[in-house]
């Protein structure tokens, strides 16, 4: 086991450092090499193409209110679930992990078929449903289908978040302070999930921005559809957009990770508002609360 | 707002429910009242639950309902009406697409196997590394490439190891045979995403193998390799199954990558049912679509329920 534990840590995180730079590596080398020397003509030029910018301004459109509607789903579901209807706990989860066991492909094949109806309801008021859903400036069929894609990104990070918390005494000392049931849940409790919900909402961010299959499928043209559909005519541009891809993934995981280590009540003290102050002394009271 | 703390009591008065459990200070009083209170709220909290369960039906039941009935049914092109038939399924299980998914499939277990063995060994140098700031860098790292998938991860190895390709060129690798747009090519691709995926998901449970187990085990005289054999392995077998059929799950569902990258010439069967969705080869194959789409759900819940009996098991020592 020595001689595992020796080539484990100098063989094989070099190997991997070398599999894991070397592409990157290689691409950027492959969007900057010109026959004349070097040339950022890509980066400088090719990314503010009109193309890339309403491409990648739909991706993100998609991604915000992917996150919107998603969150606005499971955060009162998961809250209620936890706190009122334990006995639906089973369900709720299998039904969110579901979308792993049915690939994008197969989903949008139903998706697929569910929209070339269009024509048979044509006389019904859904045609106008239709209609709105294949939007071409702002698709909300595809808003629908990430949001069932990210459930279970959601449904992880949330579920995590509620466990952490002690919900029920949380609850009852923002009911009997007398704040309604909305002002519990949006000053109360999605406070103290925000770590989990910022997580799953970056995570269905990053989902959205990648994501390829489903919207090439349905033909639409966000972002990764763009970076394909020019491969052919300027490569170079396409490698960089894929780099420019990664470079936001990394900078939306930073962000969460900044955000997740800010998580805390001696860091939210200091810069708080007054709602920050009277949730830290709501919380106080209900420690008071349970110790008494 | 300095008050605020004085006004509770004034305030529970609309709100019986949470007051009448508030100032009841003995333990079995707080019970007793506890149990009626939530039956009864139970009523009337059905209604936040149910946005949930309806955007479900109409989003997922509604495709995932449409894509079983096609994948059985057949349209008479003369009379327009459908009916029931095995063609579609019999249809997508033999010829071109019986071989795109065996394709699939091999593909899959082949980069699972793979991804596991690998993304474990990262993460156990990590763990066993002295030093904070390589796990720090390796765990954020893992987490930027394993959502570095698709088109983009496409792009990036067709500009590395592609025909034009910056390694491709620098080493002639064209002379040698090796070509990005095969099997090989897309198993290095593949593993680009999911052995990050996989040290993300291991390393809690490396984490959780104690050091007192170790110990225990070294002073009851058993070599390291007793150790992993009896201790270690055994109570990581439930998290690295529980990981392989990730893995598996996430090759088996991808799509974009490979298409991108080899397009039609290896036989996948993602790839295979968006060219039959896109009227690509032949015009009306939706419903084999529906059909190998059936099979692909088929195959994967077959693969997850290797995993629904071992998660308890792993609970248990490492939750």
């Amino acid at each position: 086991m020595a001689r595992m534990k020796f080539t484990s840590r100098a063989v094989v995180l070099p190997l991997a450092a070398l599999y894991f730079l070397v592409p990157i590596g290689a691409s950027i080398w492959f969007s900057v090499n010109e026959v004349e020397g070097v040339s950022f003509d890509a980066y400088t030029q090719g990314l503010g193409t009109e193309g890339l910018t309403t491409s990648l301004m739909l991706s993100v459109r998609l991604g915000l209110a992917t996150i919107v509607c998603g969150l606005l789903l499971m955060v009162p579901t998961l809250v209620a679930v936890a706190l009122y209807l334990p006995g639906l706990r089973r369900t709720v989860e299998v039904l969110c992990m579901m979308p792993l066991v049915v690939p994008p492909i197969a989903l949008v094949a139903g998706v697929t078929t569910v929209l070339s109806w269009e024509q048979d309801l044509a006389d019904t008021p859904f045609y106008m449903t239709f209609q709105m859903l294949r939007d071409e400036s702002f698709p909300l069929v595809l808003v629908l289908v990430y949001t069932v894609m990210s459930l279970p990104f959601l449904y992880r990070s949330l579920d995590a978040g509620l466990r952490a918390v002690d919900l029920r005494t949380l609850v009852e000392a923002a009911r009997s302070l007398g704040a309604s049931r909305l002002q519990t849940l949006w000053q109360v409790i999605v406070p103290n999930l925000r770590t989990a919900v910022v997580g799953g909402a970056v995570l269905s961010l990053a989902m959205v921005l990648g994501e390829y299959t489903v919207a090439s499928v349905l033909s639409y043209r966000p972002f990764s559809v763009w970076m394909v559909e020019i491969k052919d005519s300027e490569a170079q541009l396409s490698v960089a957009a894929a780099m420019l891809s990664l470079l936001i993934t990394w900078g939306l995981l930073l962000l969460l990770t900044t955000l997740a280590g800010g998580h805390g009540r001696r860091r939210r003290t200091p810069v708080d508002s007054g709602r920050d102050n009277r949730e830290d002394r709501e919380s106080r009271d209900d420690r008071k609360k349970t110790v008494s | 707002m300095p008050d605020q703390t004085a006004l509770p009591a004034p305030a529970t008065g609309p709100v019986p429910v949470a007051g009448a459990a508030a100032p009841v200070p003995p333990a079995p009083d707080v019970r007793g009242g506890g149990a009626p209170r939530r039956r009864g709220a139970r009523r009337h909290r059905w209604p936040v639950v149910v946005p949930f369960f309806a955007f479900l039906a109409v989003c997922f039941g509604l495709p995932a309902g449409t894509m079983v009935y096609g994948a059985f049914t057949v349209l008479d092109p003369e009379s327009g009406a459908s009916r029931f038939s095995t063609e579609n399924v019999s249809g997508s299980l033999s010829g071109a697409y019986a071989t795109g998914l065996t394709g699939s499939v091999e593909l899959s277990l082949f980069t699972a196997l793979l991804a596991t063995v690998i993304g474990t060994l990262i993460a156990q140098a990590v763990v066993t590394s002295p030093r904070p700031v390589l796990r720090g860098i390796v765990v954020s790292a893992s987490g930027v490439l394993a959502n570095f998938s698709g088109a983009p991860l496409a792009f990036a190895f067709i500009a590395t190891l592609g025909t034009t390709g910056t390694v491709t060129q620098l080493f002639h690798l064209d002379r040698t045979g090796f070509s990005l747009y095969s099997f090989t090519g897309l198993v290095l691709a593949y593993l680009y995403f999911m052995v990050p995926l996989m040290v993300v998901t291991v390393l809690p449970a490396l984490d959780g193998l104690r050091s007192q187990w170790q110990e225990a085990a070294a002073s009851c005289g058993a070599t390291r390799g007793q150790y992993w054999r009896h201790v270690g392995i055994p109570v990581l077998t439930p998290s690295l199954l529980g990981g392989a059929v990730l893995m598996f799950g996430t090759a088996f569902a991808s799509h974009a990558t490979a298409a991108v990258m080899v397009g039609s010439s290896q036989p996948l069967i993602t790839i295979q049912i968006a060219n039959a969705l896109n009227g690509n080869v032949l015009v009306g194959q939706e419903n084999l679509a529906l059909a190998m789409s059936l099979n692909m759900v088929v195959i994967a819940l077959l693969v997850m329920a290797v995993q629904i009996p071992l998660q308890r098991r792993s609970a248990r020592w490492l939750g």
